[in-house]
C-alpha cells in the first residue's frame, strides 16, 4: 500500500510537467499579443510596446520563459505577475479560490445526498412508478444546458417568487450560494442518480446478494453494507473526477450569477493571453485531479476488499 | 460531457467579451423628480468591470480605469456639452499663437494627501507619462509638445535622450509655459484628457506596484479602497475647491460578471447606475425603466476601414476611391441600425462623430446615403472591386457578427459583389492581424473622441503615418490640406478648415463611415442627475442620492 501511493505520488511529477509545459505553449500559440492589446485599439509606438516587453520578461525566448517560471513556481511559490495588471498571479487565485471552494464544495454536497439517494430509491424500485418518475426527472436535467437552467431558477425564484436575490452580492453570503450550486451540481447530480440506480439494479441480481438474503441477514445489512459497498465503484470513480470539474469548470454559472471565481479567471486569462495565470491556475487543478484520482483508487480497495495494491 | 463542456468555454469567452469589449456614453437630461429629499452624503453605486490595468494617469485608456480615474483627478480643464472649453484646475489657459501656451493655474489646492498642487506637480508629471523608460501607454498624446521626440523617441530599441520635455518650464508657483514644436489650435481641447493631469510628489517615491493601486490625486473624491475583480470605493474629497464639487458623498464601482447579472441587481436596487446594458435587454430596457431609461448618442463612430495595404486595393493600381463610394452607398444603415443592431446606433452621415466641435450634418456630403442604383454606377465607373469580392474582418467575440453579415447581405444584394464577414476568433486576433497589416479587404473599425474637435476625427485617422491610420491610407493633397488647417491661428479657423475637409474627402474615401454610437442604459430610484459624458461614461459628481 504505501509503495503503491509513493509510486503514484512519483508519476505526478512528469504528469505535472507535461501538463504546465503544454497549457504553456498553447497559450504562447493561440493568435494575437498580450502586450499589444495592453494598449487597445488605439495602439502605442514601438518604442513603447519593446520597453513594455522587457519589462515583463516577454522578450527572453520561449524555453527561458518557461524554466525561470517553473523555477519560480517550484523554489518560491511565486506564480508570477499579469502582464495587464502588474498583480501577482497568487493574488489573483487567492481571490478567486475561496468562493469556486464554496461552490463547488456546495454542489458536491447537493450532488452527493440527492444523487445518491434518488438513485438508491430508482436502483430498489426498478421498473415501477418512482424510478420512471427518477429517470424522467434526470433525462429533463441532463437535457438542460446550464445556462438555460440558471435563468429558468433566477426568473422563478427571483423575479416571479422573490425568494432569492437573483445574484450573488459583493460580499457574498453562503445562502447566496444555493441556488447556483444547485444549478452547478445538477448535471452531476443526474448523472450520479443513474449510476446508482444502474448498478444498485444490477447488483440485486448478484449471487452474493441472493447468498446475503438466504443467510437470513437483515434487510438493512443487505442493502447498507452488501449492496451499497458494491454498488459505488463506478459512482465514486465519477464524484471523483467530479471535483476537479466542478471547480475549474463552472465558467457558465459563474458568469450568471455573478461569482467572480476561478472559472472567470480562466475565461478572461485566455482571452488576455495571460500565460503565467492560466498555467498557475492550472496547475493547481492538476494538482487537485491527481490528488482526487489517487484517493479515488485508494477508496477502490476499502470498498471492494477484492482489490488490493501491492 | 466532454461536448457540454466545450460549449461551457465558448459561452463563457463570449460573455466575457462581451463584456470586455462593450462600451457606453451619451449625455442625459436625467431624471429630476424631486421625490424623497436629497442626502448630500449619500452613497451610489455603479456598475464598472475591472480595471484592465493599473490606475496611472499616464496609462489609463480602457472605459473602466478612465470612470475611476475621472473622478480621482482634475484636469486644467473640461470641456462642456457643446464643445467648448471650462477651467477647472487652470485659472487660463491662453495663447497668442497656437504655438506657445501660458497656464495659469487657480491657487490654494491640494491634493488628498493635503500637499499643494503647483504648476511643478503638472511638469513632473507630464515629463513622468512622456518618458520612454516608464512605457505609459498614453505618452503619444504629449507629442505636440517641444523636445517629445528626444524623452521618447519611437523606434523599437531607442533610447531616450533626455529625461525631461524641452518645451515644458515652470514660471512661478502657478504659471507655467508649454512651448508646442508646432502651432496646434486645438491644444487647449487636448488638455482635458486625463493624461495632461498633475501627480503629487509622493507619486515618484512609491514603488511601480504602488503607484497604481492608489492613486493620490486632485480630483472630486479621493480614493478608498480596491477590492479586485468585486469594488472601487471613492469617497468625497472635502477639500476640492473646482466648480464640479461632488453633490453625493461617494462612489461604489461595483465587478459584475455580465450585463444581464448588472441589470437584474438594477431592478431589484441592488446598484444605482448603469453604463450599458446586453443585447438581452434591450428590447425591454425602456418599458422597464420608464423614464430611467437612457438612451442617447455620444461622441464615437463606427467604420469600416480599407485596408489600403492590400493587394487587392493596391495592384495593380490604387483603387478608385470611386469604387469605395460605391460601397458606402450600397448599406442600408437605416434597415440596419433598426432591426439588427436593436436601435442601439443611428446611421452616420459624414466622418466626425455628434457632440464634437465642428460636427457638420451630412458630413460625408451624400456618400453615406442608401442608393443600389448610384452605388453600381460608381463601383463601375470606378472600375469595379478587384476580384469583384469583398472581406470584412471582425472579432467574433464582440457581438459584430450580426451587422458585417448584415451589410456584407446589403452590399451583395444592391451591387452583387461578393461580400463575406471574415470572423477572428477573439478581439486579440483580430488585433493582432490589423497591426501587422494581414487584414485582405476591409476591417471593422471605428473611432472614440480623445478631446471634442472634429480634427481628432480626421486627422489622428487619415494623416500619413498618424497613430490611428491602421490602414496605411495616404494622399498627399489631404496631408497637405491638414497641415494647413492646423497651422490656422485660432481654433475656430481651424475647426472650419476641417469642416471643409470633411465634406471633401468624399473625394478620398479613407474609410466608410457605418453610425454613431449611443449610450443604452438606466439608473435606479435612489439617484437622480445622472448624465453621461460626450465618452459615455456617467458624470459622477452630478449623481444626487435620494434619502
Amino acid at each position: 500500500m504505501g509503495r503503491y501511493v509513493a509510486r503514484r505520488l512519483l508519476q505526478m511529477i512528469p504528469v505535472f510537467l507535461g501538463t504546465t509545459l503544454l497549457i504553456f505553449l498553447m497559450v504562447h500559440s493561440l493568435p494575437g499579443d498580450p502586450v499589444l492589446a495592453m494598449f487597445g485599439d488605439k495602439g502605442a509606438d514601438p518604442a513603447t510596446l519593446a520597453a513594455k516587453r522587457h519589462e515583463l520578461g516577454l522578450d527572453r525566448s520561449l524555453p527561458v520563459q518557461y524554466v525561470t517560471y517553473m523555477r519560480d513556481m517550484i523554489l518560491h511559490l511565486d506564480f508570477g505577475t499579469q502582464i495587464r495588471n502588474g498583480l501577482p498571479v497568487t493574488d489573483v487565485l487567492g481571490g478567486a479560490f475561496p468562493i469556486t471552494l464554496q461552490l463547488a464544495a456546495l454542489a458536491f454536497a447537493i450532488e452527493l445526498v440527492f444523487g445518491i439517494g434518488l438513485g438508491i430509491i430508482g436502483g430498489l424500485r426498478a421498473g415501477r412508478l418512482a424510478d420512471n418518475l427518477i429517470l424522467i426527472f434526470t433525462l429533463l436535467i441532463i437535457s438542460i444546458p446550464v445556462f438555460v437552467l440558471g435563468y429558468i431558477i433566477k426568473m422563478v425564484f427571483a423575479f416571479n417568487l422573490g425568494w432569492i436575490a437573483p445574484n450573488v452580492s459583493t460580499e457574498p453570503v453562503l445562502s447566496e450560494m444555493i441556488a447556483p450550486a444547485i444549478v452547478l451540481g445538477g448535471l452531476s447530480l443526474a448523472y450520479v442518480a443513474r449510476l446508482t440506480r444502474t448498478s444498485m439494479a444490477e447488483n440485486l441480481r448478484a449471487d452474493y446478494m441472493r447468498t446475503a438474503v438466504a443467510k437470513g441477514l437483515p434487510r438493512r445489512r443487505v442493502i447498507g453494507v452488501h449492496l451499497m459497498r458494491n454498488s459505488m465503484i463506478p459512482v465514486v470513480t465519477f464524484l471523483g473526477t467530479d471535483i476537479g470539474a466542478l471547480m475549474g469548470g463552472a465558467v457558465v454559472t459563474e458568469a450568471i450569477f455573478n461569482i467572480h471565481g476561478v472559472g472567470g479567471v480562466i475565461a478572461d486569462s485566455i482571452s488576455r493571453r495571460e500565460g503565467a495565470t492560466l498555467v498557475g491556475l492550472v496547475t493547481i487543478l492538476v494538482i487537485v485531479y491527481l490528488v482526487t484520482s489517487l484517493l479515488i483508487d485508494l477508496l477502490y480497495a476499502v470498498l471492494d476488499p477484492r482489490i488490493r495494491y501491492a | 460531457m466532454r461536448g457540454a463542456k466545450s460549449a461551457k468555454w465558448v459561452t463563457g469567452a463570449i460573455i466575457v467579451a462581451l463584456a470586455a469589449t462593450a462600451c457606453g456614453g451619451g449625455k442625459s437630461d436625467g431624471g429630476s423628480d424631486a421625490k424623497g429629499a436629497v442626502d448630500p452624503n449619500g452613497i451610489f453605486s455603479i456598475e464598472l468591470g475591472e480595471p484592465e490595468k493599473p490606475l496611472l494617469t499616464g496609462d489609463t485608456m480602457e472605459s473602466n480605469g478612465s470612470a475611476v480615474m475621472a473622478g480621482l483627478f482634475s484636469t486644467l480643464v473640461d470641456y462642456k456639452a457643446d464643445g467648448s472649453l471650462e477651467m477647472i484646475n487652470a485659472e487660463s489657459v491662453t495663447t497668442t499663437d497656437s504655438k506657445t501656451w501660458t497656464v495659469k493655474l487657480k491657487p490654494g489646492w491640494t491634493f488628498h494627501d493635503g500637499t499643494p498642487v503647483t504648476s511643478k506637480s503638472y511638469v513632473d508629471a507630464w515629463n513622468w507619462n512622456a518618458s520612454l523608460k516608464n512605457a505609459q501607454g498614453l505618452a503619444s498624446w504629449f507629442a505636440d509638445i517641444k523636445g517629445f521626440d528626444k524623452v521618447h523617441p519611437d523606434a523599437e530599441g531607442a533610447k531616450q535622450t533626455a529625461d525631461k520635455l524641452e518645451g515644458l518650464k515652470v514660471v512661478d508657483e502657478n504659471t507655467f509655459t508649454i512651448e508646442l514644436s508646432k502651432a496646434v489650435p486645438y491644444f487647449g481641447h487636448k488638455l482635458a484628457y486625463i493624461v495632461f493631469a498633475p501627480l503629487p510628489e509622493s507619486f515618484y517615491k512609491l514603488s511601480p506596484a504602488q503607484r497604481g493601486a492608489a492613486p493620490v490625486g486632485n480630483g472630486p473624491y479621493k480614493f478608498k479602497s480596491w477590492d479586485h475583480k468585486k469594488k472601487i470605493e471613492i469617497t468625497r474629497y472635502d477639500g476640492y475647491k473646482g466648480p464640479n464639487k461632488a453633490k453625493n458623498g461617494g462612489v461604489v464601482f461595483k465587478n459584475y460578471t455580465t450585463l444581464e447579472a448588472a441589470y437584474e441587481d438594477l431592478k431589484s436596487g441592488n446598484v444605482d447606475v448603469l453604463r450599458q446594458l446586453a443585447p438581452k435587454d434591450l428590447p425591454v430596457y425602456r418599458q422597464d425603466l420608464g423614464d430611467r431609461a437612457v438612451d442617447q448618442p455620444y461622441s464615437a463612430i463606427q467604420t469600416i476601414a480599407v485596408a489600403f495595404y492590400a493587394d487587392q486595393w493596391k495592384k495593380p493600381k490604387q483603387v478608385d476611391p470611386r469604387v469605395i463610394q460605391g460601397l458606402s452607398m450600397a448599406i442600408d444603415r437605416a434597415t440596419i441600425t433598426k432591426t439588427v443592431l436593436n436601435g442601439t446606433r443611428e446611421p452616420a452621415t459624414g466622418w466626425v462623430a455628434k457632440g464634437v466641435l465642428g460636427f457638420q450634418e451630412d458630413g460625408g456630403n451624400g456618400v453615406t446615403k442608401y442608393d443600389p442604383a448610384k452605388a453600381k454606377e460608381l463601383i463601375k465607373a470606378g472600375g469595379g472591386v478587384p476580384g469583384n469580392k469583398i472581406s470584412i474582418q471582425y472579432n467574433a467575440d464582440g457581438g459584430h457578427k450580426e451587422w458585417v453579415e448584415a451589410v456584407c447581405n446589403s452590399i451583395q444584394q444592391a451591387t452583387s459583389v461578393q461580400c463575406v464577414g471574415d470572423g477572428k476568433p477573439d478581439f486579440q486576433a483580430d488585433l493582432t492581424a490589423r497591426k501587422t497589416k494581414q487584414v485582405k479587404s476591409l476591417y471593422r473599425s471605428g473611432w472614440v473622441l480623445d478631446y471634442p474637435v472634429n480634427a481628432n476625427f480626421i486627422s489622428d485617422l487619415f494623416r500619413t503615418g498618424a497613430g490611428g491610420n491602421q490602414g496605411d491610407f495616404s494622399n498627399k493633397e489631404l496631408d497637405a490640406k491638414i497641415a494647413k488647417a492646423d497651422s490656422a491661428t485660432t481654433l475656430d479657423e481651424s475647426v472650419k478648415a476641417y469642416q471643409a475637409i470633411e465634406k471633401d474627402l468624399k473625394n478620398y474615401m479613407p474609410s466608410i463611415p457605418l453610425w454613431y454610437y449611443k449610450v443604452n442604459a438606466g439608473f435606479s430610484e435612489k439617484v437622480s442627475g445622472v448624465a453621461y459624458g460626450q465618452d459615455g461614461d456617467p458624470i459622477l459628481t452630478g449623481v444626487e442620492v435620494k434619502k
